[in-house]
């Protein structure tokens, strides 16, 4: 789990002193899937890279469980001179949990979810979509508590991005892993998550918090009578 | 490979078409050097152009057959290349080490940016006279100009490379708590090596440049020597042959870093 308690953070610059996050509250139960959304440029990334400790806030609390994060980002920033075998074991390597037991642990959880004949071969030939899974195999193979995901559909195309979006969600769910999005995509917010935190514009701070409880799947939700009413709540929230 | 039955008539007619180009480029390559030479060689065999200051292919080849015949050939040629070949690798390993101390440091790059600069636009030639006064006229010195000429480049090529890896790569290496050292081993160092393989072929050039200017100061051997010899006495046979074993020797060595380049590069 993962908890922000009045969270502010600034960014600092020649120019001055930028607000980025101001008085932030929200929860992530364990196992659950939450999104942030708000408006671009409000400060969302940071809100991740608050959550995995690579800034620390001015002021407030950040909670965690005693689990490691897993960082998925936009771009799948697969390395090109390694095999997707050795992509994904990368972060064994680096949290030098580098086991033949991890090892074998990572293979298996790529094969489950379909990459057992892409193994071998080089990232640039995969498909966008493709690729997006090897990274977030490679996320899931050290083994993290919470998955942190920043936009990271956002530079598929339309149709894969709604491929990939399920692929990943049923991943997620099925490893049974918290997991923090962020987006600024509202429709991709209420497919996939348990919970929806609406932001505003900077400094960010929340305006609304959505349990999402109707249908299970993604695909299910997006043909629910619920998802325009849904929809156009947070839109409304989000003043566009 | 893909199986050529695979292939449409459409295909196949544009890979013969792309065939013939590069048989061409290769005709005409040659044709150029025949024709060159070829008149060269005729204008002095009817006096037209006096062979006694421009030489000739022929007497290129028998000056080359003698230097051979008298053992003088590889003796200078072994010397010439060994220098060429000592600078080259102690500017690229020296360079390559310097750059990953920069890139480690953004403090340090800051503070040693404005010396570089400066070390890079100075002339190396200008250093000569130093050069004699403190390291003499061995081959020591010869090397050493070789090295300065072009450790400059091999410093900020492949920094430039270091600092150009993709941004989204190093966020997603400190997400996972990479060091700053796994982070050099993993990420910057393969991911730089196309950038490298640049440089190696930039600083070749350079090496020869260094060593020949270093035999103009000081030495008593090699094929800068032979070419300031030749012209000091008018032996323009002497000066022509010299540089036309440079041309091949550099042309080797290019080709052989880029053979390299072909191979290191492929899986990029």
């Amino acid at each position: 789990m993962l908890e922000f308690k009045q969270i502010s953070y600034s960014y600092h610059t020649k120019k001055g002193e930028t607000a980025a996050v101001s008085d932030l509250n929200f929860k992530v139960g364990k196992g659950q899937f939450v999104s942030v959304i708000g408006p671009s440029g409000c400060g969302k990334s940071t809100i991740l890279s608050l959550a995995a400790g690579l800034l620390s806030p001015s002021s407030g609390e950040i909670i965690t469980g005693s689990g490691e994060f897993g960082y998925m980002l936009q771009k799948d920033a697969l390395f090109e001179w390694r095999s997707v075998e050795q992509n994904i074991f990368l972060p064994l390597e680096i949290k030098r949990v580098n086991t033949a037991e991890m090892r074998a642990k990572a293979v298996a959880l790529a094969e489950k979810y379909g990459l057992k004949d892409f193994l071998k071969k080089s990232p640039s030939q995969l498909s966008g979509g493709m690729r997006q899974r090897v990274a977030l195999i490679r996320t899931l193979a050290a083994q993290p508590e919470i998955l942190l995901l920043d936009e990271p559909f956002s530079a598929l195309d339309y149709q894969t991005r709604l491929e990939v979006c399920d692929d990943v969600q049923s991943i997620i769910k099925s490893e049974k892993k918290t997991a923090l999005l962020v987006t600024h995509d509202i429709s991709e917010a209420i497919a996939l998550s348990d919970k929806v935190v609406v932001l505003s514009s900077r400094p960010a701070h929340v305006v609304a918090e959505h349990d999402i409880t109707f249908a299970d799947t993604p695909k299910g939700r997006r043909n629910d009578s619920h998802f325009a009413a849904m929809f156009e709540i947070l839109r409304k929230e989000l003043g566009i | 490979m893909k199986n050529k039955e695979h292939f449409s008539r459409e295909h196949i007619a544009y890979l013969k078409k792309q065939k013939k180009k590069k048989i061409l480029v290769t005709t005409l390559r040659w044709v150029i050097l025949a024709l060159v030479l070829g008149l060269w060689e005729l204008l002095t065999y009817y006096k037209a152009m006096d062979p006694f200051i421009t030489s000739s292919p022929s007497r290129v080849i028998s000056t080359i057959g003698s230097l051979y015949e008298s053992g003088e050939l590889f003796y200078h040629v072994g010397i010439t290349l060994a220098e060429t070949l000592a600078g080259f690798f102690i500017a690229v390993i020296a360079g390559y080490s310097i750059a990953i101390i920069l890139w480690s440091s953004e403090t340090v790059r800051a503070v040693l940016e404005p010396y570089i600069v400066v070390l890079n636009a100075l002339p190396k030639i200008a250093l000569g006279p130093l050069i004699i006064i403190w390291i003499g006229t061995g081959y020591t010195a010869i090397i050493f100009m070789t090295v300065i000429v072009s450790i400059i480049l091999c410093i900020m090529n492949t920094l430039a490379g270091f600092i150009a890896v993709d941004e989204t790569k190093l966020t997603l290496m400190k997400a996972m708590g990479a060091s700053r050292r796994a982070t050099l081993a993993k990420l910057v160092i393969p991911a730089s090596l196309p950038s490298l393989m640049n440089t190696l072929k930039v600083a070749v050039g350079l090496a020869w440049i260094g060593s020949i200017m270093g035999e103009y100061i000081v030495s008593r051997a090699g094929l800068g020597y032979l070419i300031v010899y030749g012209g000091q006495v008018m032996k323009l046979d002497l000066v022509m042959s010299a540089t036309f074993i440079l041309c091949v020797l550099a042309g080797c060595m290019y080709g052989i870093i880029a053979l390299i380049e072909k191979i290191v590069v492929k899986q990029f």
